[in-house]
């Protein structure tokens, strides 16, 4: 927090009284990044207080998702953090496995770390790239979106879709990665180290980037954690505490990899720490792909747990089997009993811990169901950070909390 | 604070340079890298020119399906309604009369078969739960309109050419001609 106060200005003799005015930041500010509306109390160009108003784009996510069968709750996960879907829809499908206790074949998690670490490394090419652009510098921005575009394709050769994904089933996959989508991996692999290089080199060690973003927006490890600061936020403030560590699921214990801290938590700190981790991201891409590579004959084929209950029968098998259509009409039309049950799973998301609580009284849909947002609570602390601060530098704080109005408000 | 994991690794936060304080050799490393950008290959493309391939499993607009034979695949059976999270799909069922077996495969038919196109938000459960064949996400995509009820795509929008009487246009639509 700053030492500024905004009563030690010294008027002359005869000026009016000081005075501040209000500001209203968003909701639909174009340096806002989404639908945020910050009311701020500003003398001149600095912060006196913020505050924050959320719900604009309250969608009523946990509400809905008590009506539906567990399959359609799917494409609501993919509206959270939309940057990085993919780790949404398969955090919901490991806490309902976890409920139902299936257990995922081996080949399923490695394709299924492969998917999520993808995903995080999109998230943080447009996080990291867009403090660039609020900083100044537009061209780096458009340079790595080259490989999120790959990354995307990656995702289409898979699920069909690019940004709301609704990829991977109870199980597993719906259907095995083609040869394209390894082809674009592997091509992935290759080309955005280099792309990543480069995008360190304009930014990194920039005067202009680093005195922008040092000591900008700073958040002390313990208030962090007061707060329940997850993810790289906290990361950058010097805790080191991963999900994919601390709880590992989807086989993440089976890969090394490192978890970059910080230590003052400031802009800058976050900035390294996801440029750190989407080296990681690659690291544990690559090993992934080694393991799947190891998979032979009918292992090879596997891409989904079995799951008769709520995994869809082949397509040809329904056309032509009485068995497998019934199998069919049950599970489209919801038909199963969820056993009763509370569970809670959490995935590390692209920023932060993304929890779901799900608890099932036996019925069909989910009796309750809680998603645990990151952005939620890093949207509580902005006004402390933003405090005392120039208008400019609360932009990039915000930025580089990677905050998205789709996950805060669900 | 304490270490949590054995796996930490402190960021590099080392001050800047004097060479890097002088900031010029910055511009110019800079500088290097956008123009060598401009001699690279293009990496958009001229849409709507041109297009990008798609992957074949692109969730686009939706289609009805025919068979061989040109009659209308789907039996209304309601799954696809039942399966759209964005409850998009409404659709009236009617049986088959005499004589209209070659319009129809199945005994019922749907007689009125609507899909809003702004309710829906492409996610493939319909295709998915689609036990006759009939449903298909296409990779058309982005269709605009003048006004809203343009959006609800009714049968004649959705069935594609009769590959017995219209295989032209069917060979078109799949961009085969
Ligand atoms: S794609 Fe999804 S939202 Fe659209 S009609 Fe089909 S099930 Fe409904
Ligand atoms: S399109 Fe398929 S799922 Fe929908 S009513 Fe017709 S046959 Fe049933």
């Amino acid at each position: 927090m700053s030492e500024y106060q905004h009563n030690n200005i010294k008027l002359p003799e005869g000026s009016i009284e000081k005075q501040t005015s209000t500001l209203n930041l968003g909701p639909t500010h174009p340096a806002t990044h989404g639908v945020f509306q910050n009311i701020l109390e500003m003398d001149g160009e600095r912060i006196v207080s913020s505050e924050q108003t959320i719900g604009y784009i309250h969608r009523a996510f946990e509400k809905l998702a008590e009506r539906r069968p567990l399959y359609q709750i799917t494409p609501i996960t993919d509206r959270l953090n939309y940057c990085s879907s993919p780790i949404n829809n398969m955090g919901w499908h490991m806490t309902c496995e976890k409920l139902l206790g299936v257990q995922t074949p081996k080949r399923v998690d490695y394709l299924r770390v492969i998917i999520m670490e993808l995903a995080r490394v999109a998230d943080h090419i447009i996080c990291n790239s867009v403090i660039g652009v609020d900083t100044g510098a537009l061209s780096v921005f458009l340079y790595v979106m080259q490989y999120r575009e790959l990354i995307y394709e990656i995702y289409e050769e898979i699920c069909g879709s690019r940004l709301t994904t609704n990829i991977g089933r109870i199980g597993g996959f719906e259907r095995n990665f083609n040869n394209t989508a390894f082809t674009k991996l592997e091509k992935f692999l290759k080309e955005f180290p280099v792309a990543l290089k480069e995008f360190e080199t304009l930014l990194q060690r920039n005067r202009i980037f680093v005195e922008r973003t040092v000591g900008c927006g700073p958040i002390a490890a313990d208030r962090a954690l007061n707060y329940g600061f997850t993810g790289p936020n906290l990361r950058a403030a010097g805790v080191d505490y991963d999900v994919r560590i601390h709880s590992p699921y989807s086989s993440y214990e089976d890969f090394t990899f490192n978890v970059p801290v910080g230590t003052t938590g400031d802009v800058y700190d976050r900035w390294l720490v996801r440029n750190e981790e989407m080296k990681e991201s690659m690291s544990i891409i690559t090993q992934a792909y080694e393991k799947i590579q190891e998979f032979k004959g009918a292992d090879a084929e596997v891409y989904h747990a079995n799951v008769p209950e709520y995994y869809l029968p082949k397509k040809e098998d329904v056309y032509t089997k009485m068995e497998a259509l019934i199998w069919h009409f049950k599970i489209i039309m919801g038909e199963t009993a969820i056993p009763p049950g509370e569970v809670y799973h959490s995935v590390e998301g692209a920023n932060g811990e993304l929890g779901f609580y799900f608890i099932s009284d036996g019925g069909r849909t989910p009796y309750r169901l809680h998603f645990r947002r990151p952005c939620f609570i890093y949207y509580q602390a902005y006004s402390e950070l933003a405090k005392g601060s120039m208008l400019s530098d609360a932009i990039i704080t915000m930025s580089s909390l990677n905050l998205i109005a789709g996950e805060l408000d669900a | 604070m304490q270490a949590l994991t054995q796996r930490s690794r402190a960021v590099d936060r080392k001050p800047l340079t004097l060479w890097e304080r002088i900031y010029l050799p910055a511009v110019l490393k800079g500088m290097t890298i956008t123009f060598g950008h401009m001699f690279k290959k293009r990496p958009t493309i001229n849409y709507p020119e041109k297009t990008r391939p798609f992957s074949p499993v692109f969730r686009g607009l939706h289609v009805l399906n025919r068979d061989e034979e040109g009659r209308e695949r789907c039996t209304a059976c309601g799954l696809c309604a039942v399966a759209c999270p964005a409850e998009a799909i409404t659709m009236e069922a009617a049986e088959r009369k005499n004589g209209e077996e070659g319009l129809y495969r199945e005994e019922k038919y749907a007689a009125r078969y609507e899909i809003n196109m702004l309710r829906c938000i492409f996610c493939g459960l319909c295709e998915e739960a689609c036990p006759k064949d009939a449903i298909y996400l296409s990779e058309t995509f982005a269709p605009s309109n003048f006004a809203r009820k343009g959006f609800i795509y009714g049968k004649d929008d959705l069935l594609i050419p009769n590959p017995k009487t219209q295989p032209e246009e069917l060979a078109k639509a799949r961009g085969e001609a």
